[in-house]
């Protein structure tokens, strides 16, 4: 029996688009494999409706044997929420990055997160706006050097990082499911975005995973440095784990009540 | 689904969003996603009351942004999806429109124009032509109706929803704040008992079947890769639009035959318009008028053949020269005389016109 030399892909991928467009290293492949495996165990392949931003992420425009929409920077929310509106069956994953998620589209996230809307959103995490150039972004880390910020950031001028599930997890109601998981613990990653889909699944509310995820080509890291990043400095600011939990909400009720 | 909005033909004395509301329920419309913002804000008011009945939903968003991406993503399911905006909300709605003009998404926009530039009045004006006809980056591949009375904003309406659907553009009913506002007579009716095909609607995502395993999966994209790539897929939209064009071209004229002076105006200024004309017609004025009722395509063969015969073309509208751009485009190289008559953000009346063709004819 021959071993294959090939990694598995998700039956989800679509293999057509394979190899992917992202750079060597980049963290999107990664959590689009985390969330390829999700769909594929949880066998929502023709219900999910994938939609992604401008930016990197806009690259995975036909990444899934999904149906897929590639919309503007920061107005994939609204287009899922739109979607999801019309047609409460899809289930429907906004995808994007720092940038389209925290700066030009936090108006779209925050509501849609207030009304507590039944669509997934995943958001990448990579400290920077990539696709443009390496500018600050508002998860740019203090003292980090960006296109717009040689010098490092500076919290005095800018201010702290935005941290996006803290905040999404205080403005949601009851039924939101809001984890950090980062791709340098991918098993972990994973089980996070497979119950964000599940929160969706179930219609209990806004489901959002924001993974921590790198940049070498913006970073100008190698491989030592970029896993040095993601590992040690950002967990520093951006704590991983669940920070709402509706499954576990329930469980809790269960053993009390 | 509940029973029919309307049945036989009832009439009613109402205002013109009450009209828009009535009439995208007639058209089958399911879905409204809006912003408010005056004066187009009693569509949403009376939309939101009666959609209980029919089985149709609403979504308040947190801006025109959001409303016209989530107007995206209805029609994206498959729904008939509509929003409506004026002023400073129709400027952020050309960002969404300009997504729908790149994936072909038949969404439908209903503008009560106000008062510009900025926030300006709350209250009236042509002066969003510019901007629905060529709004967005982009070559502003969208249709454009200009109805002037309640009747007109009823049927073109519903028409919106069944060309949109029909062609895949963009489809705007560019009313105003005193088509808003005012109330007159209408007489609703049901679109099928009129023969009006009601033009289908079709999902462009989540249809049946798994992707990649039963069917093609349906990627919608607005970027592309190299400028080539671009370069294609704009040449079908191109020849699209031009095919379009004469099937969907709506314009009105009367007296033009023997006229000396044309006058062109649209939506309500057009009332004035023609009464005008009446007017200096019994007084043996030799005055005809040719009014577009589709802005976007622009009947600009039908009126370059009047600008070829006629003297003089006065150009009567609530802003600065901005249909007489459109005119310009479409008459080049004719030989009419063009008068303008601009009154940015004001109403003109009958008197006025009548005035202003007695000291240039």
């Amino acid at each position: 029996m021959s071993v294959s030399p090939q990694p598995a892909m998700p039956k989800s991928w679509r293999v057509e688009s394979k190899p992917h467009k992202f750079c060597p290293g980049c963290g999107h492949g990664l959590v689009l494999k985390c969330l390829g495996e999700a769909i594929d165990e949880l066998g929502i392949q023709d219900k999910v409706v994938f939609g992604c931003d401008i930016g990197c992420s806009l690259l995975s425009w036909d990444f899934f044997n999904c149906d897929s929409v590639q919309t503007h920077h920061g107005r994939t929310t609204p287009v899922m929420t739109g979607i999801k509106r019309a047609n409460p069956d899809a289930i429907c994953v906004a995808y994007m990055g720092d940038g389209g998620g925290y700066a030009i589209g936090i108006g779209g996230i925050v509501n849609a997160a207030a009304r507590n809307e039944k669509v997934t959103v995943l958001l990448a995490n990579n400290t920077v706006y990539a696709m443009t150039g390496g500018q600050m972004s508002p998860c740019t880390m203090p003292g980090q050097k960006v296109e717009t910020a040689p010098y490092g950031r500076d919290p005095e001028a800018t201010g702290m990082p935005t941290q996006g599930p803290e905040m999404i997890s205080a403005i949601t109601g009851d039924g939101a499911y809001v984890a950090r998981g980062t791709t340098s613990n991918l098993k972990q990653l994973k089980s996070y975005i497979k119950k964000a889909l599940q929160n969706q699944m179930e219609g209990n509310g806004f489901s959002f995973v924001e993974a921590l995820a790198g940049c070498p080509t913006n970073w100008r890291t190698n491989a030592e440095k970029t896993w040095a990043f993601i590992e040690k400095e950002m967990p520093q600011y951006y704590k991983v784990g669940e920070k709402k939990n509706p499954f576990e909400a329930k469980k809790e009720a269960q053993q009390n009540g | 689904m509940s029973e029919k909005p309307i049945t036989g033909e009832k009439r009613a004395f109402m205002t013109g969003n009450e009209v828009v509301a009535w009439a995208c329920l007639a058209a089958g419309a399911d879905i409204m996603y809006g912003y408010p913002i005056t004066p187009q804000n009693e569509i949403m008011h009376y939309w939101t009351r009666q959609i209980p009945k029919y089985g149709r939903k609403f979504l308040q968003t947190e801006d025109e942004l959001s409303a016209g991406f989530t107007t995206v993503g209805g029609v994206l399911a498959g729904l008939k999806a509509f929003t409506a905006t004026a002023g400073p909300g129709n400027t952020l709605m050309q960002e969404p429109m300009s997504m729908a003009e790149m994936m072909r998404l038949p969404v439908v926009t209903i503008v009560q124009q106000r008062g510009g530039p900025s926030t300006a009045t709350v209250i009236y004006s042509q002066q969003e032509v510019t901007l629905t006809t060529q709004g967005g980056n982009g070559e502003g591949m969208r249709i454009v109706y200009s109805p002037s009375n309640h009747q007109e904003l009823f049927d073109y309406t519903i028409k919106a929803f069944n060309t949109a659907w029909k062609y895949r553009f963009p489809t705007f009913v560019l009313g105003d704040g005193y088509q808003a506002k005012l109330r007159e007579s209408v007489t609703l009716y049901d679109p099928e008992e009129k023969g009006i095909e009601r033009v289908p609607s079709e999902k462009y995502v989540g249809k049946p079947g798994t992707p990649g395993v039963d069917r093609e999966p349906g990627h919608y994209r607005n970027t592309y890769n190299t400028e080539e790539e671009l370069f294609e897929v704009l040449q079908q939209h191109f020849a699209d639009f031009e095919k379009m064009t004469p099937e969907v071209v709506e314009y009105a004229q009367d007296n033009v035959e023997d006229a000396d002076l044309v006058i062109v105006a649209h939506g309500v200024v057009f009332r004035g318009v023609r009464d005008a004309v009446k007017e200096l017609r019994e007084a043996g004025y030799k005055v005809g008028f040719f009014r577009p009722i589709t802005l976007r395509p622009f009947p600009a063969e039908q009126l370059k053949a009047i600008a070829n015969k006629t003297k003089k073309l006065l150009i009567a509208e609530s802003a600065q020269g901005q249909l007489a751009k459109l005119v310009k485009d479409a008459i080049y190289g004719a030989s009419a005389e063009i008068v303008p008559m601009f009154r940015p953000g004001v109403g003109i009346t009958t008197e006025q016109i009548v005035a202003k063709v007695k000291e240039v004819l």
